[in-house]
């Protein structure tokens, strides 16, 4: 896949012949359709099918949590390893990166929280910071190893009195992309809310002016142009989990 | 037996060739392979490691264009709830098959013993279609390729479990060389697997009288082997 990826998409999804559509579902459904044979289920009834599929994706989700370790560190690499032009991906084209303000930015917060003061940008640097040379992961299957600078995830929600037993952090972004995570994977050590990237500040592309690189979990997990953050124990869902991908994502 | 030749009314006895824990895991991994290799298709389709496809339509994930136009991707996330509901199914009942082939004697009296002298004889035989096929008895280029599809199935779950958690299951991903050389033998072991069921199926349709053992478990006496 190149970096035309997302493009490609877009093209396709707005593109499409009518009949080519109808052809190509029609084939679909005759293989879906073999093998719904196979299962003994009804050829027509696929809610149900995808209802159990639903299913074990949230047995999944369980499976992981219950497998994850807060002290299993992710691999980490020599800086040298770590490349510099990251591969840009997001569900749209580059002329649609969101262009966020740093002077007027601010962090919202809410949800279960001490202060729920929004955050300035001069104030997110003012924290301790450390960098981390791990590999991003992508649910598609490629991955890449780069290098990101920020503070540790933990080390925020405890500045802002978030409840650390609650279940979930969830995330907004200027985009309108939306994701959230489990509170043990928020407070593991490689989890980092990231300011740069190759040691340079994040370009927009990247995902200016903040972005959670979570080394735990696919690069779907990693939000980019984050402008809210809460904590909850209601269950938040995510852009890409709400249309069919694991909600756990881990790694 | 009943003797054939002696011109008497007689009938023909049947005997177990496939025991029925064979019989049931066998189609269970039947459905189990299926679902695995064409969601694993349209899985690679969404990041493909050499310059090709597979075409959608022997790929497994729902509505191609439906995802296209509804999510904007590949139907990718349908694929891959196909894929990890399938691997619980391949896990368990490949667990099942490995635990009773071990503890019965089946692997045992089935697939050993077989050595490379065995296999090259039988290889030579097949190559001039003098190999008798006996229902209940493998010959050594049977044996070879259980045994071999065995490994294959062993490596697939390993190193899909490699690419699932290259950072949980990160030792076992530097046992394979790391992630991208997982994603490598996770698609050779497909193709090895894809490879023993092109030829397996030919197999039956060429000797269709090993299909019906495998449903029912039985054979006719005096075309089997094994069970006197």
């Amino acid at each position: 896949m190149n970096n035309a990826t997302e493009s490609k998409k877009l093209l396709r999804a707005s593109a499409q012949a009518p009949q080519i559509e109808r052809r190509l579902f029609l084939k679909q459904g005759l293989s879906l359709g073999a093998l719904t044979l196979l299962t003994g289920c009804d050829v027509t009834d696929t809610s149900a099918v995808q209802s159990v599929l639903d299913g074990i994706s949230r047995w999944n989700d369980r499976t992981q949590a219950a497998i994850f370790k807060l002290d299993r560190l992710m691999p980490t690499y020599p800086e040298s390893q770590a490349v510099k032009d990251f591969r840009y991906n997001a569900y749209f084209g580059q002329n649609q990166i969101p262009k966020i303000d740093g002077d007027s930015y601010k962090l919202n917060l809410s949800g279960l929280v001490d202060s729920r003061k929004p955050w300035t940008l001069q104030e997110l640097y003012a924290l301790p910071q450390e960098s981390q040379v791990t590999r991003h992961v992508c649910v598609e299957g490629w991955s890449m190893i780069g290098k990101w600078t920020g503070v540790p995830f933990r080390t925020f929600l405890e500045r802002i009195g978030a409840d650390l037993t609650a279940k979930y952090v969830g995330f907004e972004c200027a985009d309108g992309y939306y994701s959230s995570i489990d509170m043990a994977s928020a407070l593991h050590p490689q989890t980092l809310l990231t300011f740069k990237i190759s040691d340079e500040i994040l370009a927009p592309r990247y995902g200016y002016p903040l972005k959670l690189r979570i080394a735990t979990k696919l690069g779907f997990k990693n939000p980019k142009w984050i402008t809210a953050m809460y904590v909850t124990n209601r269950f938040p869902g995510g852009f890409w989990e709400d249309r069919g991908y694991n909600w756990f994502a881990g790694v | 037996m009943t003797d054939v030749t002696a011109g008497h009314f007689h009938h023909v006895s049947k005997v177990i060739v496939h025991p029925l824990t064979v019989r049931i895991t066998h189609w269970l991994n039947a459905l189990a392979m299926i679902i695995m290799i064409m969601s694993g298709w349209r899985i690679y389709n969404s990041d493909p490691i050499l310059p090709f496809s597979f075409p959608v339509e022997v790929t497994l994930g729902g509505s191609y264009e439906g995802s296209v136009d509804i999510h904007n991707e590949d139907g990718l996330a349908g694929a891959l709830q196909w894929h990890f509901a399938g691997m619980w199914l391949l896990a368990i009942n490949g667990i099942v098959y490995l635990a009773y082939g071990i503890l019965s004697g089946h692997f045992r009296r089935a697939l050993f013993p077989v050595g490379p002298k065995a296999v090259l004889r039988d290889a030579l035989a097949a190559l001039q279609f003098r190999l008798p096929h006996r229902l209940g008895s493998y010959n050594a280029v049977q044996k070879t390729l259980y045994l071999g599809v065995l490994a294959a199935g062993v490596i697939m779950v390993l190193s899909g479990l490699a690419i699932w958690k290259p950072g949980q299951f990160q030792e076992l991903a530097w046992l394979f060389g790391g992630f991208d050389a997982a994603r490598v033998v996770h698609f050779l072991g497909m193709a090895a697997i894809v490879l023993f069921l092109i030829v397996h199926i030919a197999l039956v349709l060429i000797v269709p009288k090993t299909l019906p053992p495998m449903i029912t478990g039985r054979a006719p006496a005096d075309e089997s082997t094994s069970g006197r």
